[in-house]
C-alpha cells in the first residue's frame, strides 16, 4: 500500500475501540494480553455497553488492565478477582460483570474461589489467560506449565512426580452445572481471534439470560519468559500447548 | 417478627441475633459471611430474616478469605456491606482488610473473638486486640475500632460503625467477643431506614459517559505515588482522633484507676464498686473507641491517679497504648487472663488490693 499523507477521502477500514484507552500497554512485544484487551474492548463497543461494564482485574501481568480499559474497574488481590466480581455483580446483578485472570491467579492460588464461583453459577465472564508460567514475576512455575517445561523455579524442567501435573482447570469447571459456556481459544493468528471475539460476544450475550458462569480459556504464549521471539513463541504454542490444551467449545448452551 | 418501618422496636435478644437486625435496621445492603464459632447465628439470623429483606444481598461464601473479597467487590460497587466472623476467620481476612484500607472501601467487619492463639477455644477472649487496632495485615493503615460492652451495644456500634466507615471510606470493626455475642438482654432497636446513605461516586457502578471511569486499586507502583497516597490515609487517621469516645466510672477522685475495654469493662466497673465498699478510691476508664484510643483522657487522668491496672482477657495488649499514655508518669500494672477465661471482678479486686497497699507503703 502507497503511504498516504492525507487520509480525507479514504475508507475507514480499522480503528482503536474507543473503550481501549490510549495509555501505553507495558505488555512485552508479541504478549497475547494486548490482543485480548483489544478484542474485549472491541465488543463492549460493539455491544454499546461500556456503561454497564464492569471488569476486575487479578494480579499478574494484567494487573494493570484498568489502566487499558475504559470502564470501571477493580483490582482484586491475588487470586480473588471472581470473589471480588462476585460482589458486585450480586449487587448490580443488571450490569456486565468479568474478571480477566491468569493462570497463578485463577488456577493456582485463587483455585478455590473459581470453583465455587462457577458452582455457583454467578452470571459474570471469567476471562482466563494460561500461558503456563508467571509473567509478572519473572517466569516461574505455573499450575499449567507443560510436563518438562523448563522456568526459573524447574530450572531442569517440570517433573510431574513432584510438582504434580499440568492443572486442565477448564475442563475441571466444565463439570460444574454452574457452568454454561466454556470454551477454549487463542489469539495466534487472525483466524483464532475471530472465533475469540465470537466467543467473548456470545458470553455476553448469555450473561444477560442469567443462566450461570462464562467460562473462556484463551492458550496464550509469553514470549519474555519462554526466551523466545514471539514467532518462535506462537509455534511453540501450536506445537506443545495445543496438543496438551486442545482449542474448541468444552461446554456449550443446549439450543 | 418482621420489623415494622419508622418504629423501634425493644426486645430480649442474644448478642448476635441483635447485631443482624441492626444490621438490616442500618440499611445494610449486603453481608458476606462463613460459619464459624461463638459468631454463626449473625448468618443464621439474616438467613432466617432474609425473605422479608429481598434487596439484601446474603451469600455464605466458600471460606472467609473469599467472603472478604465478595465485600471489597460489592462495598467498591457502593453497596453498604457487611461481614461478621471470629478470631481465627478474621485472621484470614487480613490481606484484603489491607487492601480494602488502602483503596479506601467502607465497610463493617465484625469479630466476635474467641480464644487464641491457633484454633484456640471457642471461649470469649480479647487477644485479638493489636491485630484490631494495629492494622492487622500489611502495610500502615489502621481500621476504625469499637468495642461493645453490652448487646445494646452490638445494635448501636453498627449503625456507627457504617456511619464512620462512611465518613472516612475506611473499613470499620466492631471487636466484640464471645460472651457479647452469645448473651441475651434487653435492646432497643432503632427503626429501620435512621441511617441515611453515603453518596458513593467513587463506585464502580459502570462508567457514565459525563465522567472519567472509577478504579478501585491499592496499586502504586511508583515509590513516589504510594508514598503520596500513604500521607493521604496518614491525614485521615489523623482527622479520625476526633472520633475517639470513652467512658470514665468515679474517676473524679480515684486513686487507681483501672483501664478495661468490652465485656472486661463491664467486670471491671463490679470490681469498683467492691473496692468503694471497702473505702477504696478506685475509677475505671472504658476505651469505647480501641482505634482512636482515648490516649488523651488516660493521660489527663496519669496527673490526678497514682497508678493504672490494666484488665484484659489476653496477655496483656491494651496496656502497652496505656502505658504509652501515661508516659511513665504513673506505675501501670496489668492483670488478665487467656484462651477464653474470664476474670471475676473479686480476682480483680484482689490486684486492686495489692496495688492500693504499695501505694502506702511508698507515699507518693
Amino acid at each position: 500500500m502507497e503511504p498516504v499523507a492525507n487520509i480525507d477521502g479514504m475508507e475507514l477500514v480499522y480503528k482503536k475501540p474507543h473503550t481501549l484507552t490510549d495509555t501505553p500497554m507495558h505488555y512485552c512485544p508479541g504478549c497475547s494480553h494486548g490482543v485480548v484487551h483489544k478484542i474485549l474492548m472491541e465488543v463492549i463497543d460493539e455491544l454499546g455497553i461500556q456503561e454497564e461494564t464492569i471488569g476486575v482485574a487479578p494480579v499478574g501481568c494484567s494487573v494493570f488492565a484498568y489502566e487499558y480499559m475504559n470502564i470501571d474497574m477493580q483490582e482484586a488481590a491475588h487470586g480473588r478477582a471472581s470473589a471480588v466480581a462476585t460482589g458486585i455483580k450480586r449487587v448490580l446483578p443488571n450490569k456486565y460483570v468479568f474478571s480477566y485472570q491468569g493462570d497463578g491467579d485463577l488456577a493456582a492460588i485463587g483455585t478455590g474461589e473459581t470453583v465455587h464461583t462457577v458452582n455457583r453459577g454467578e452470571n459474570i465472564l471469567m476471562l482466563f489467560i494460561n500461558n503456563g508460567i508467571y509473567g509478572m514475576t519473572g517466569g516461574q512455575m505455573a499450575p499449567t506449565s507443560l510436563i518438562g517445561m523448563k522456568t526459573t523455579t524447574t530450572p531442569f524442567g517440570r517433573e510431574a512426580s513432584t510438582m504434580g501435573n499440568p492443572l486442565k482447570i477448564t475442563e475441571l469447571l466444565a463439570q460444574l452445572p454452574g457452568a454454561y459456556f466454556v470454551t477454549r481459544h487463542s489469539v495466534h493468528n487472525t483466524a483464532a481471534v475471530r472465533k475469540l471475539k465470537k466467543a467473548i460476544a456470545a458470553s455476553f450475550k448469555y450473561q444477560k439470560l442469567n443462566k450461570g458462569t462464562c467460562f473462556i480459556e484463551v492458550v496464550s504464549n509469553c514470549p519474555s519468559n519462554w526466551k523466545m521471539t514471539p514467532v518462535e513463541s506462537n509455534e511453540w504454542l501450536e506445537k506443545n500447548m495445543f496438543p496438551f490444551y486442545p482449542l474448541g467449545d468444552i461446554k456449550v448452551p443446549k439450543s | 417478627m418482621a420489623n415494622e418501618k419508622g418504629t423501634s422496636e425493644t426486645r430480649l435478644m442474644k448478642g448476635n441475633e441483635a447485631l443482624a437486625e441492626a444490621a438490616f435496621r442500618a440499611g445494610m445492603q449486603a453481608y458476606f459471611g462463613y460459619p464459624i464459632t461463638p459468631q454463626s447465628e449473625v448468618l443464621e439470623y439474616l438467613a432466617a430474616q432474609a425473605p422479608n429483606h429481598p434487596d439484601v444481598v446474603i451469600l455464605q461464601a466458600e471460606s472467609e478469605l473469599a467472603a472478604i473479597n465478595m465485600v471489597h467487590g460489592a462495598a467498591g460497587a457502593g453497596a453498604r456491606s457487611m461481614i461478621s466472623s471470629s478470631s481465627p476467620g478474621i485472621s484470614l481476612m487480613q490481606e484484603c482488610l489491607s487492601y480494602m484500607t488502602c483503596a479506601q472501601l467502607p465497610a463493617l467487619i465484625v469479630n466476635v473473638q474467641r480464644g487464641g492463639p491457633g484454633l484456640g477455644t471457642i471461649y470469649p477472649s480479647q487477644g485479638d486486640y493489636f491485630q484490631a487496632v494495629k492494622g492487622g495485615g500489611h502495610g500502615d493503615y489502621h481500621l476504625i475500632v469499637l468495642a461493645p460492652a453490652s448487646v445494646q451495644e452490638m445494635v448501636d456500634f453498627v449503625f456507627d460503625a457504617f456511619r464512620l466507615s462512611e465518613k472516612y471510606r475506611n473499613p470499620a470493626m466492631i471487636l466484640a467477643d464471645g460472651a457479647i455475642g452469645q448473651m441475651m438482654e434487653k435492646v432497643t432497636l432503632p427503626p429501620a431506614g435512621s441511617l441515611p446513605k453515603t453518596e458513593a461516586p467513587w463506585a464502580t457502578t459502570g462508567k457514565s459517559h459525563t465522567h472519567e471511569r472509577n478504579v478501585i486499586t491499592s496499586l502504586y507502583i511508583q515509590a513516589e505515588r504510594m508514598e503520596k497516597h500513604n500521607l493521604i490515609l496518614q491525614a485521615k487517621y489523623i482527622q479520625m482522633q476526633k472520633e475517639v469516645r470513652w467512658e470514665e466510672i468515679r474517676t473524679e477522685d480515684a486513686a487507681i484507676v483501672l483501664v478495661a475495654f468490652g465485656l472486661m469493662s463491664r467486670i471491671c466497673e463490679k470490681t469498683v464498686d467492691l473496692a468503694r465498699e471497702k473505702g477504696l478510691k478506685v475509677g475505671l476508664l472504658r476505651p469505647i473507641t480501641l482505634y482512636p484510643f482515648p490516649t488523651n483522657a488516660i493521660a489527663k487522668l496519669a496527673k490526678s491517679a497514682k497508678a493504672f491496672l490494666t484488665v484484659e482477657m489476653n496477655a496483656g495488649q491494651m496496656v502497652e497504648d496505656v502505658r504509652l499514655a501515661v508516659d511513665g508518669k504513673r506505675p501501670v500494672d496489668f492483670y488478665g487472663r487467656m484462651g477464653g477465661m474470664i476474670p471475676s471482678p473479686e480476682e480483680v479486686l484482689v490486684h486492686v488490693e495489692s496495688i492500693a497497699e504499695k501505694l502506702q507503703a511508698v507515699p507518693v
